[in-house]
């Protein structure tokens, strides 16, 4: 118990210090390898806190996706030109004044948080007890896929709305054309070994872990995650060409599983209790369907996300 | 199961699903399908939102449907009540008037297979509508939250569609506020449920006390929304971001977005929180209000480019909005509904989202005959969009709250809220921004009704837009008439008659 | 004491996220900052989560799932802010005089 304690302490202290860091340090590149270690760190927290659920999402998408895309970014921002910058640094007193507001706050949550006495309100016990109706063994697909599936479907949109307003920041010529990741016929010989090793293995990962989601940890996000990260990886080594986004395949790919989820969500309507209503006898399939539709959606909008808007027209 | 079928609480599921639907296809079809949905679609989300309306008033009890057949806590609960049928109307009809108008405005070229701008339009107008309708009917603070991100991610491209470095400052800097704005939501959400096990409105009504946990996390939440509303003096990114979108968005970020957050403002303080708030707490929202409606005002008052002023404009009357909090104050929940306070603001809301809409798009047409909008540079711009000055002057009547416009009938409600509790310092602030308004309208209209040496080009398409244009400003000129009819409908309230909805 | 530690440790990201969004100047320090408050945030309800463990859940399910929908969120905010302020460094050079 002191020994799980000892690691505790000290896995909070480097993750506030990594979070330190990426603030603090003086170069932009240096704060973005400070957030991708902040990522997976965090990830060991949340396998500490008994959500591997979580933990699975946040290496995926907090330390994985969003690294490569920060790594990017700090590439195409801080090379050449000096960086952007929104009015000037705020002078030591405002620094002064701003440490200690954001102390008040940080105490004032922690007071909050661990203030509460008493026995604390959960909702598990109600979502253990309604698992069996979703032929579900993992609660917390249960509680994305069933319970509160309005939040999911909606999350959905809102992902492919990202991606609409990301490529909407493409040149007006180049609408309907390729993103660049990557330059081609340039990606070191270490990324096309990478890209030649990772794939093969990271795709029986991610639809394992898209797989074992309805009885263990896991689902469509991480899944999802990691079969992005596969092909970034790919289209970075220049091994599978960046799609054109006016593609029918790529947009079929998008839509495919928010409008698979409307469907069955539509279809409970008239085969069960009501909208996003599944029957108790088909709820497991009907949910497995939903989750293989949106593992291959968030994989492919995840990837365009990091590839960011279109650059070039396309092949036409 | 043929009953379920019939359950009118599914209203509520299409009012959000069908123009999220329409979204999703459009990116799935090619571009010129785009502007077609969301034409099909708008009628049916129209009929919706009065269908809704009619189902709220006819049974007098808000109309509810728990998704999935889960009931809160587990699960998640729909409810329409006064104020978000009146969320739907609202949204339906200021959408429709921006679509009608951007179908000329973004036609594609002949021969272009799908151009950037219409496709990204015409999407995420459809996206937009279903966030707002889902921000007025969600009834769980994290599906909420999820519908103000909906809302967030649809309204940033619209401010940069130009692709001017101009408005993609403007858009980051909008991003920057609305993101943070979300966290601190998001982190009062977490609080709420940590404290009560529950995110749901009307459990959490009944649950929650005056303890650190509910007070830290309603200060939280509301300061992220009024970032997102721009509630002075967090405004700073809301005119540069209004003024640089084409105006069918502008015309739906000013009339339709802002109010969004403010809803939400509402339903935590009168619906979760009645128990919580304190006078100092009110009094220092109404200030904030007060210093949103002289700050702005005088701000509108110095600009020399005319959409910046309307844009300016928008802050100030974001202001009048948040003198209910203090006006309502002490007012005993049951009678909140019944109170002068309480209608006057939501009649504020529904006719700034229709006169501000209707100036954006007036703004549009006398920018496109005058090739720039310099206010000193529109001398006679009457004589190439008449009807389009004239829209602009109706709408006017409303901002600056002449009779029989709904501003007036809005700001007479709320004065005479704050003579009847003797809140009279409130007061004085209204009738001063009514005359600032007046200065800084009036002389816009004296401009384009003078005589003027410069020629004026008549926009193409002009007199389909000009006619939008006017129908929406007439209808706010009108609303004060209305009165809001049916009558009675804003007095059905979560707070008031949702004891028995759907939750046991 | 795990949930001590880390609920500490949350509301400190949250306060750190929160200083970085203040006193950075640059767009990409501010969304570094913006996801560090946001980890600290989606901590807090981990803490929150732990604490409504019952015999057979070592953790409450339905904020843990909010965090999964929060952190695809968080992305997609990241996403988004970042391909605004990359294309703004492009258009930057040239046209600062666009159209209003």
């Amino acid at each position: 118990m002191t020994a799980g304690i000892a690691v505790d302490i000290g896995l909070a202290a480097l993750v506030a210090a990594m979070a330190l860091w990426t603030i603090l340090v003086r170069d932009a590149y240096a704060a973005v390898i400070g957030f991708i270690g902040y990522g997976l760190l965090l990830a060991l927290v949340w396998v500490r806190l008994d959500a591997v659920d979580v933990a699975l999402t946040e290496a995926a998408i907090g330390g994985g996706v969003t690294g490569v895309l920060l790594l990017r970014a700090v590439g195409a921002l801080h090379r050449g030109a000096a960086p952007l910058e929104d009015g000037p640094p705020p002078g030591p007193a405002t620094r002064r004044i701003a440490a200690l507001a954001c102390a008040a706050v940080a105490a004032g949550l922690a007071f909050v948080v661990l203030g509460v006495s008493g026995p604390a309100p959960t909702l598990a016990p109600l979502a253990a007890e309604h698992l069996p109706a979703t032929g579900l063994k993992n609660p917390v697909t249960g509680v994305l896929l069933a319970f509160r599936a309005l939040d999911t479907l909606l999350e959905k949109v809102v992902l492919l709305l990202a991606l609409i307003g990301i490529w909407s920041l493409s040149p007006d010529g180049a609408w309907g054309g390729r993103p660049t990741l990557g330059r081609p016929g340039r990606a070191s010989d270490t990324l096309r070994f990478l890209a030649q090793l990772l794939p093969p293995v990271g795709i029986v990962v991610g639809i394992h872990v898209l797989w074992v989601g309805a009885n263990a940890p896991g689902g469509a996000f991480q899944g999802g995650a990691v079969l992005a990260a596969m092909w970034i990886l790919a289209m970075m080594a220049g091994l599978s060409p960046v799609p054109a986004i006016g593609r029918p395949w790529l947009r079929a790919a998008l839509v495919i599983g928010p409008l698979a989820f409307l469907a069955v969500g539509v279809a409970g309507i008239f085969i069960a209790d009501g909208f996003l209503a599944y029957p108790p006898a088909f709820a497991k399939p009907l949910i497995l369907a939903i989750e293989a539709a949106i593992t291959l959606s968030i994989a492919v909008t995840l990837a365009m996300m990091v590839a960011g808007p279109p650059q070039r027209p396309g092949a036409p | 199961m043929p009953a379920a079928a019939l359950d009118p609480g599914l209203l509520l599921v299409l009012a959000v699903m069908l123009p999220a639907t329409g979204a999703v296809a459009a990116l799935a079809l090619p571009g010129r399908w785009a502007g077609r949905i969301a034409f099909g679609l708008w009628p049916l989300g129209l009929a919706v939102a009065v269908a809704v309306a009619w189902t709220v008033w006819a049974a007098g009890a808000p109309l509810h449907y728990a998704v999935g057949g889960w009931a809160p806590p587990l699960g998640l609960m729909l409810r329409a009540d006064g104020p978000s049928a009146l969320m739907l109307l609202v949204a339906a009809i200021v959408i429709g008037a921006a679509g009608l108008y951007a179908r000329a405005d973004l036609r594609p070229e002949p021969g272009a297979t799908e151009s950037r701008a219409a496709v990204v339009f015409w999407t995420l107008l459809m996206a937009l509508w279903s966030a707002l309708n889902a921000v007025a009917l969600g009834g769980d603070l994290f599906n909420l939250y999820v519908a103000l991100e909906l809302l967030t991610f649809s309204a940033i491209p619209l401010v940069c569609l130009g692709g001017s470095a101009k408005t993609l400052q403007a858009a980051l800097r909008y991003l920057v506020f609305a993101l943070v704005g979300s966290v601190l939501y998001l982190l009062g959400t977490a609080l709420l449920y940590g404290a009560y096990g529950t995110l749901d409105i009307v459990l959490l009504s009944g649950r929650a006390g005056p303890e650190p946990a509910a007070i830290l996390a309603c200060a939280l939440m509301i300061a992220g929304l009024a970032a997102k509303t721009a509630l002075f003096p967090l405004h700073l990114w809301l005119p540069p971001a209004h003024a640089g979108a084409p105006p069918a968005a502008s015309a739906v970020l000013s009339g339709l977005v802002v109010k969004a957050s403010f809803f939400l403002i509402v339903r935590l303080w009168f619906d979760v929180m009645p128990g919580l708030s304190t006078a100092a707490a009110a009094n220092l929202i109404g200030a904030l209000g007060a210093g949103a409606i002289l700050a702005g005002s005088v701000m509108a008052l110095r600009q020399a480019r005319l959409k910046l002023m309307i844009a300016y404009s928008t802050v100030a009357q974001i202001g009048y909005l948040f003198l209910m909090v203090p006006l309502l104050f002490g007012v005993p929940q049951a009678e909140i509904a019944a109170n002068a306070a309480w209608s006057g603001g939501w009649l504020q809301l529904a006719s700034h989202a229709l006169a501000k809409a209707a100036m954006f798009l007036a703004a549009g047409l006398i920018a496109e005959a005058a090739g720039h909008d310099r206010i000193h540079g529109l001398d006679g711009v009457g004589r190439a969009v008449p009807v389009a000055v004239l829209a602009f002057t109706l709408a006017g009547l409303s901002l600056v709250g002449l009779p029989p416009s709904g501003g007036f009938a809005a700001k007479w409600l709320l004065l005479s809220a704050a003579v009847a509790t003797g809140q009279w310092w409130w007061a004085v602030v209204m009738i001063l921004g009514g005359l600032l308004a007046a200065f800084y309208l009036f002389p816009v209209i004296g401009r384009a009704y003078a005589d003027g040496t410069a020629a004026f080009a008549r926009p193409r398409d002009a007199r389909s837009r000009e006619f939008v244009v006017l129908a929406l400003a007439v209808a706010a000129a009108l609303l004060g008439l209305s009165q809001l009819y049916p009558p009675g409908l804003l007095r059905i309230g979560l707070g008031s008659g949702l004891a028995g909805a759907g939750v046991p | 004491m795990t949930m001590t530690v880390f609920g500490l440790c949350g509301a400190a990201l949250v306060g750190i996220g929160l200083y970085g969004l203040i006193v950075q100047a640059q767009p990409l320090r501010r969304i570094l900052a913006f996801n560090l408050l946001g980890g600290g945030v989606f901590l807090l309800f981990g803490v929150i989560a732990r604490r409504g463990a019952v015999e057979g859940l070592g953790s409450d399910p339905v904020p843990q799932a909010m965090v999964i929908t929060g952190i695809v969120v968080a992305f997609s905010a990241t996403a988004l802010a970042i391909s605004l302020v990359v294309r703004l460094k492009e258009t930057g050079r040239g046209d600062d005089e666009g159209s209003a």
